[in-house]
């Protein structure tokens, strides 16, 4: 059968550093996925080559069996793979509609004419980018609805932000979402709220989920695969549970223990 | 600085010593503003601006070139650095003694230059050192009278400004409410004498106005006296009034709106008609460029693409025009219609902004910006070109360009109010489309691309085509001014179509607030209509020197002062002084949800959002 | 693994893709042809491609085109000496200092003023070369004083806001500069006095001819950048200089004061503009308050084709660009028949800077900038 994503030997080159070498990984419809590893693995470069934010050096990725290699990013994101980004970059000058509503650009059709002429085809695109907008923004709960929908983007405080930019990706009407990091900085219950919106995604929104986390917890949580990255190499993959106890995955996080003592 | 310096070492809770100063930085501020004196004189205004009264006979605008900088510096070195939540100690006779020093201190700039006028010649590099600037800096009194009366002049004024941060709030709304208001009325003398010619009050004019310009003394102390008790009669009414218009809702807002609107074109309707040929001349010409700024706000303010080289379209326009239209166009003369020629000059500017917009498109901001700047100077060198010469004609440009023939009335550059009319046209139409883009998903496009390109992209907004189509809707808005141009004087050279041109409109759309359609209003008449365009006299005539020097230093100021401009778009200016608001509010305890301090503590997150980012 | 790249390579072209492929080729074509009619024309001024588009071409001598060569090779030192600022302060702070060409035309001001009282007072004629000396001083501490006040009161707060701001706040500045020169010095053109005859007779060196001036021009935009390359390459200020530039934060770390580098960038950037401003003194011998206008751009175009941050490119560029807009009018323009060429200069120097950010955006030499100022 055919997966919604299939990466085939995955190797990214930043001037004869290796980001990426030889990824072979594929997600079906309807997964969870987390990837894993320490810092500097590779797991941004892999979003980053995803979204064609960067150029794969060799190797393929196929979204729905086609390949997605060699598209502009914003075509990427029109084929439906929305993202968000691990040092959150939201649009901070634009109100908080405003970068929910922006993001459906792919899915809209109206230029210059209907906004001029204020044509009835306009008016409805527009009538209808709002409402998904703010069906995207309620998701989490009050927070960013109400008086707060015209309030720039800058004034939200960080876990907020974090929420926006995911509002932001679910507006762009996706099938996969790939979340970068989507709890780093936030308190435990901020945590456990979102841990539980993201499976939320899945079972109301539809959505396939591609996620970068450190949290092990939500990643335990969540993710019915866990794929682990460590210099660009894929070590395990499989159920939290099998990666969790793989002496690789330990070895790669804590170290490798000194000969001498073992 | 000084207050929090200077405090700990007065421990008693009693009033400080008042000689317990920050002199060092009195020392500065006062040497700068020494030193700016100086600089202001030598560069001519006070001698080159000594035609134009304010006040006849008390105060002319040369003299106020200089006098307002003792106030400036005044009202700066007693200026508090405000803290939200740290004790700020009240302005006291400390600062107003700090704003006295910096007075006094300042005027050795005016001593000095005196001394050194009257002592040595040197004329030969600097122009302005003469006896013309000696009469004037010594009020023709002599050196001994000159010196001291500077002395008494900056010390007055440096404790007038400090004197500011004072004066209960009320009275400083009077005071400025005054002496701009004078400044105004002064300024508006040619609207408001032909205003009054118009509507048959010939005698009121000649009663404000003294014969050789400026208020006469009499009708300056009664327009004090008026202006103060309207300053205390409309006391928060205004903003009463402007904050009840944005809490309507939806129907009835709609209705004010259109009460407000009609008003307005009311006003721009039927005032020309009152007006005299000078000030129609000058409405036009703010006109003319209003269109000009309005595309470059769609480009710079919306989309964030710097373009220096934005004149190209507008000669694009100009010439076109100039082709299609004129009888004496050297090589190709179809003699068409105004309005069959403004077709293809649309045409013509989309195609332009296409095939110039195509190649810089990708490149970074900065790059962009010199590459127009540099196609800018391309277009004008062509066309002044020997090359070209056969088809444009070269440096004598194409003259002869016909009025512009409506049926009921014709357009011509001999009646500025039917130019004036018909910018108006071209403008509204624009003032529209920027309006209705602005809120469209192509606006909101431009927009996000402003904000950060790379995610704009990632979040699925075509970049390139978004950014091709804003320099095309530029294009056209500036070819459109150049169509009505060249209708207008009847003729296109290239030399009217500068880099200057493009580096004033970008001033204007700076000044008055980019990505802000009111901003740019208020702009182009500010600047365009008191100072004046790159080759139009603005009321102020006599600036016409200085205005270019004025234009930078306003561009410098606003940069670092005011970045969001006069007339601010509410969200931008948060933006841009987002830190002190994120402080204000987390010492204010404003926010109640915990997770809001959380973000203010967590300056770094903020900062790391805006701007371009890193790909990584 | 061939096939997925080609229809990548496929994929990705777009509209405007084909159009840039067309200026490409274009601009290239009309140079090729530009040049082998040219050589047509030089060689076999008789056959048919050589008359096509301008049948009175008369070629050039030898001569000729060595003295263009020339012209072009000392105006494009000089371009290279202001292009050094660009490229400096580009390299550090990762913003185009637009007001540099400004700091140019007051060192040529500054020369202006002070040769100009030499001559009154007969030292220009009796001591040519301690007034030379002299000059250069002064010109060169205007230049500098000029460069570090505008980075202390325009550029310094505006240290951490986006690109475009620091670049419109120095078109301000730009602007201001121009216009108070104008009000304190007038707007008339100033010409410089007379230069003694044995520097401006003409020499013979390796067949070429070329005024001595040209030579001084040369042999001292040689010495400067000589010195500049010394002064960042081997010395401690030269390797704050380059550590700043590439992480300011990290330099910061490691103990050097990154203001004060900042300000070292900006003095020696000025300095060489102000030996520059002397050069183009003494070489076209008149200053305005616009002369820094067209050079300041033309020398910004320098340095982008050199690459930023690249000072041996920036240098290499300068004299690139200023062969070039010297010699393309007559060896390309001109045998296509296009009139006039002379005022085509500019058009050229701009023409070049759109073909190298076409073809080559990270320059002939390659940048040198940190990663965030890349992006």
């Amino acid at each position: 059968m055919s997966h919604l994503l299939e990466i085939q030997d995955l190797k990214v080159t930043f001037g004869g550093l290796d980001a990426l070498s030889g990824l072979n990984f594929h997600v079906d419809e309807g997964e969870i996925v987390s990837v894993i590893g320490p810092n500097g693995a590779g797991k941004t470069t892999f979003f980053n080559a995803i979204s064609s934010l960067v150029e794969a050096t060799e190797g393929d990725i196929l979204f729905e069996g086609e390949s997605v290699l060699g598209l502009e990013p914003h075509q990427v994101t029109g084929l439906g793979i929305a993202r968000t980004f691990q040092n959150v970059r939201l649009f901070p000058n634009m109100t908080i509609l405003e970068n929910v509503m922006v993001s459906q650009h792919c899915r809209t059709r109206q230029l210059v004419f209907g906004a001029l002429m204020q044509t009835k085809a306009f008016k409805q695109e527009e009538r209808e980018i709002r409402e998904r907008a703010e069906a995207a923004l309620g998701f989490f709960g009050s927070r960013l609805v109400g008086y707060r929908l015209d309030q720039a983007a800058f004034m939200l405080s960080y876990a907020n932000r974090r929420r926006l930019e995911i509002a932001r990706a679910m507006a762009t009407q996706p099938r996969l979402i790939l979340l970068d990091e989507p709890v780093a900085g936030m308190n435990p219950m901020e945590t456990a709220e979102l841990t539980g919106l993201i499976g939320r995604l899945r079972s109301e929104w539809g959505f396939t989920i591609v996620m970068i986390e450190h949290d092990m917890r939500v990643v335990r949580d969540v993710s019915d695969r866990v794929v682990v990255l460590d210099h660009g190499v894929p070590i395990a993959q499989g159920s939290y549970d099998e990666v969790s106890t793989n002496p690789e995955v330990i070895e790669a996080y804590l170290g490798r223990p000194v000969e001498g003592r073992a | 600085m000084s207050a929090t310096m200077s405090a700990p070492s007065s421990t008693s809770k009693a009033a400080p010593a008042l000689l317990d100063l920050d002199w060092r930085r009195i020392g500065k501020w006062g040497g700068l503003c020494a030193m700016v004196m100086v600089l202001v004189s030598l560069i001519g205004m006070p001698v080159g601006l000594e035609r134009r009264m304010i006040i006849e006979g008390r105060l002319s605008l040369g003299y106020l070139s200089l006098v307002w900088i003792p106030l400036l510096f005044g009202y700066v070195v007693s200026k508090r650095v405000v803290l939200e939540g740290v004790e700020t100690p009240d302005p006291s006779a400390r600062d107003v003694f700090a704003g006295l020093c910096t007075g006094v201190l300042s005027g050795l700039g005016p001593m000095l230059l005196v001394l050194g006028i009257d002592n040595f010649n040197l004329r030969d590099p600097l122009v302005n050192w003469g006896p013309q600037l000696l009469e004037q800096l010594t009020f023709g009194r002599g050196i001994g009278f000159g010196v001291a009366a500077w002395f008494g002049i900056c010390a007055v004024l440096g404790l007038l400004g400090s004197l500011m941060h004072v004066l209960p709030k009320d009275v400083r709304r009077v005071v400025s409410f005054v002496t701009y208001g004078l400044l105004f009325i002064s300024i508006l003398e040619a609207v408001i004498s032909d205003l009054s010619e118009g509507f048959g009050l010939e005698s009121l004019t000649d009663a404000m106005y003294a014969k050789r310009g400026g208020l006469t003394v009499k009708s300056s102390i009664i327009l004090v006296v008026v202006i103060g008790v309207f300053s205390i009669l409309t006391k928060g009414r205004l903003k009463g009034a402007t904050s009840r218009y944005k809490e309507l809702q939806g129907e009835e807002r709609k209705r004010a709106s259109i009460v407000l609107f009609s008003g307005v074109a009311g006003l721009c309707i039927v005032l020309p008609l009152f007006l005299g040929k000078i000030v129609n001349e000058l409405l036009a010409n703010v006109g003319l460029f209003l269109l000009l700024a309005l595309g470059l706000n769609i480009v710079v303010g919306l989309a964030g693409i710097l373009d220096l080289g934005y004149v190209a379209f507008f000669a694009v326009g100009g010439y076109t025009t100039a082709v299609l239209t004129s009888a004496e166009s050297p090589f190709f003369t179809p003699e068409l219609h105004f309005g069959f020629a403004l077709i293809i000059v649309i045409l013509m500017a989309g195609l332009t902004g296409l095939v110039i917009g195509a190649p810089v498109i990708r490149m970074r901001g900065d790059y962009l910006a010199i590459v127009t700047l540099g196609f800018g100077e391309i277009i004008r060198l062509l066309f002044m070109s020997d090359w070209l010469k056969p088809y444009f004609g070269g440096a004598q440009g194409i003259t002869n360009v016909p009025p512009v023939d409506l049926g009921f009335a014709t357009v011509t550059g001999i009646d500025p109010r039917s130019v004036f009319y018909l910018v108006l046209v071209f403008c509204t139409l624009a003032i529209y489309v920027s309006w209705r883009l602005q809120a469209s998903r192509l606006g909101r496009a431009w927009m996000a691309i402003r904000e950060d390109e790379q995610v704009a992209e990632a979040m699925g907004i075509n970049t390139v085509n978004a950014k091709l189509m804003a320099f095309v809707v530029g294009a056209i808005m500036a070819s459109l001014s150049g169509a009505v141009l060249a209708a207008k004087v009847g003729s296109v050279f290239p030399n009217s179509f500068m880099i200057l041109v493009s580096i004033i409109i970008l001033v204007v759309v700076i000044v008055g607030g980019m990505g802000n359609i009111a901003g740019v209003l208020v702009g182009s008449f500010v600047l365009i209509g008191v100072l004046g365009g790159p080759r139009q006299p603005g009321l102020l005539q006599e600036f016409q020197s200085f205005k270019l020097l004025i234009y930078g230093a306003l561009l410098v100021f606003m940069m670092l002062q005011r970045p969001e401009g006069l007339v601010p778009s509410a969200r931008r200016s948060q933006e841009l002084h987002q830190e002190e608001f994120l402080q204000d509010a987390w010492l204010k305890g404003e926010d109640h949800d915990r997770e809001e301090t959380e973000a203010v503590k967590q300056p770094g997150a903020v900062s790391g959002v805006e701007g371009e980012g890193d790909p990584a | 693994m061939t096939a997925i790249i080609n229809r990548q390579s496929a994929r990705r072209v777009s509209r405007v893709d084909r159009f840039l492929t067309f200026i490409r080729v274009f601009l290239v074509g009309l140079i090729v042809v530009g040049v082998l009619a040219f050589l047509a024309q030089q060689f076999i001024p008789d056959n048919p491609f050589a008359r096509w588009r301008n049948p009175d071409a008369m070629g050039l001598t030898a001569d000729q085109f060595k003295g263009l060569l020339m012209s072009g090779l000392s105006q494009g030192a000089m371009y290279g000496l202001i292009a050094l600022g660009y490229s400096m302060v580009y390299g550090v702070l990762g913003f185009i200092n637009f007001a540099h060409g400004e700091v140019f035309m007051a060192g040529a001001m500054t020369g202006f003023i002070a040769s100009e009282k030499f001559n009154d007072s007969g030292l220009w004629e009796s001591n040519f070369l301690l007034c030379l000396v002299l000059i250069v001083i002064m010109a060169i501490s205007i230049s500098t004083l000029m460069a570090v006040l505008m980075e202390r009161v325009a550029y310094r707060p505006l240290r951490n806001s986006p690109r475009l701001i620091p670049l419109i706040t120095s078109i301000g500045v730009s602007f201001f500069i121009q216009n108070a020169v104008m009000g304190l010095f007038g707007p008339a053109s100033k010409p410089y006095p007379r230069l003694p005859e044995w520097l401006a007779k003409q020499r013979s060196i390796l067949t070429f001819e070329i005024a001595g001036t040209k030579l001084l021009v040369l042999v001292v935009a040689a010495v400067s950048m000589l010195g500049l390359w010394y002064l960042v390459e081997s010395t401690k200020t030269g390797k704050a200089m380059r550590a700043v530039a590439e992480d300011k934060e990290i330099a910061a770390l490691m103990g050097i004061n990154v203001n004060r580098t900042i300000v070292t960038t900006f003095a020696v950037g000025g300095a060489m503009a102000g030996v520059a401003g002397i050069l183009w003194g003494l070489l076209f011998r008149s200053v305005t308050h616009m002369t820094g206008f067209l050079p300041g751009i033309k020398a910004f175009t320098a340095a982008v084709i050199g690459g930023i941050g690249n000072l041996g490119g920036a240098m290499a560029g300068g004299v690139a660009l200023g062969s070039a807009e010297s010699v393309a009018p007559l060896v390309i323009l001109e045998p296509l028949g296009v009139p006039g060429v002379s005022q085509l200069k500019d058009v050229v120097a701009f023409t070049v800077l759109v073909l190298v950010l076409l073809f080559k955006p990270s320059g002939l030499f390659g940048e040198r900038l940190s990663a965030e100022d890349r992006a």
